[in-house]
């Protein structure tokens, strides 16, 4: 059986490891509150920006001669995968699960004979991959992220993305990055974003009606010349700010959990603690009865 | 009939301004237009600069934009822009600030594309200034 003193000291480490725990879980609280503010105040940005982009492409009449950005380079051998997730870990599985999806497209890909390369974004995600296709990562991308995200740095991604894939390092791009369900809940989701995945068709009444109707000025090429790139700028922006309210919800919910763990560890040591306790001082009792009763 | 022009400006950070105004005049890519109610349906790219906003025959508020796009349609004006920040809270340090840097850019910049970029930012930020001057 442990001896007291080792009890109490284990009793105090738990303790601190507890303060530290709920002390992160409240700076996950506070940052996800802004974090989620932010990511709402993003979606009127990009949801006109798919709406006028729907608008435009289906104004075209085929998509011949229309940008790479949208229509593709003509073939999908190699693959670029973008994984978005955070620089430090202690988030449950925020990291892991975005990993775990990375390796099952890499190897499914490889597995068809593509190329793929891979571009992280955030440390852990480098840090998940390196060792089974550090060979396959061509850059990262960190410390985005500490004070939330900044639309600066998702156009330096995009902008990123656009020289390589104009320079026919890669045809298809997908980014990996943990949409916010809710505060307690991420997905995982893969989304492409080069070639620009055309809308639905006819999913909005009319769109005809709105085709013919729509002056364009300068002129449609011009204007998707500047909307692609420009929305493949958004789309990078809200995966990172997306990401970065997951990964804000993902700590709040591991560091809840950790505290809880820590505070049952503390009752069941106490418990053994004044158990022994007792024991010893049962024990000490009997000694002393005994060596009275001998004489 | 509507006599109201209902905008939106929209960054990609937050929703700026939505309200009702007679008129908007929105730097267009090929030049100034204003819009109306009862305006035609139109797509157009933006260049930077002001866009000012009418209440009645008076200017209520100018804003500077930083290139994007804007799309007019049954009377409602929707503005996306790269930034927008309203004309009275640019200060002249703001400006000189930012021309300064991107005129150091213009100077250190080594390939072409980089050029290209450090030159746009100059014309956003000599934009800036331009609209300080008008909107004081």
């Amino acid at each position: 059986m442990a001896n007291l003193k080792d009890l109490r000291v284990r009793i105090v480490s738990v303790k601190s490891t507890q303060k530290i725990t709920s002390a992160m879980k409240m700076v996950a609280a506070s940052k996800l509150r802004r974090a989620q503010a932010a990511a709402e105040e993003a979606r009127p940005y990009a949801g006109r920006m798919e709406r006028m982009l729907g608008a435009l492409t289906a104004s075209l009449p085929t998509l011949e001669g229309a940008p790479r950005l949208l229509a593709g380079s003509g073939s999908d051998d190699n693959h670029l995968i973008v994984a978005v997730t955070a620089d430090r870990g202690l988030c449950g599985g925020f990291n892991g699960n975005i990993v775990r999806e990375c390796r099952q497209l890499i190897n499914g890909l490889v597995a068809e004979g593509k190329t793929v390369k891979v571009l992280c974004v955030g440390r852990k995600g480098r840090d998940g991959l390196k060792r089974e296709f550090g060979d396959l990562i061509i850059d990262t991308h960190e410390n985005l992220m500490r004070t939330g995200v900044a639309y600066e740095d998702a156009r330096t991604i995009a902008d990123n993305l656009r020289t390589m894939f104009d320079d026919g390092e890669f045809d298809v791009c997908t980014v990996i990055f943990n949409r916010f369900k809710s505060v307690i809940s991420q997905e995982v989701t893969p989304q492409r974003v080069i070639p620009f995945p055309l809308p639905e068709e006819e999913e909005t009444e009319a769109p005809d009606e709105l085709k013919a109707l729509y002056i364009l000025e300068p002129t449609d090429d011009e204007i998707l010349d500047e909307l692609l790139p420009r929305n493949l700028s958004v789309q990078v922006y809200r995966a990172l700010i997306e990401s970065y309210a997951s990964e804000q919800g993902a700590r709040m919910t591991a560091m809840d959990n950790a505290t809880r763990n820590a505070g049952d560890m503390i009752d069941s040591l106490t418990l053994t603690y004044n158990r022994t306790r007792q024991a010893n001082i049962t024990r000490e009792l009997i000694e002393i009865i005994s060596g009275a009763e001998a004489l | 009939m509507v006599d109201k022009v209902q905008l939106e400006l929209v960054t990609p950070s937050k929703l700026l301004f939505e309200m009702e105004t007679d008129m908007v005049v929105v730097p267009g890519g090929d030049g100034d237009f204003g819009v109306l109610p009862g305006h035609a349906p139109l797509l157009s790219t933006l260049r930077p600069g002001t866009m000012a906003v009418y209440e009645g025959d008076k200017v209520s508020e100018r804003v500077f934009v930083a290139g994007g796009f804007a799309e007019v349609g049954d009377n409602r004006c929707v503005v996306l822009a790269e930034e927008a920040v309203p004309v009275a809270e640019i200060t002249s340090e703001m400006v000189t600030e930012r021309l300064k840097e991107a005129q150091e850019k213009v100077a250190a910049a080594e390939t072409d594309k980089e050029k290209e970029d450090a030159e746009h930012g100059l014309k956003i930020a000599e934009a800036m200034g331009a609209g300080r001057e008008a909107g004081a």
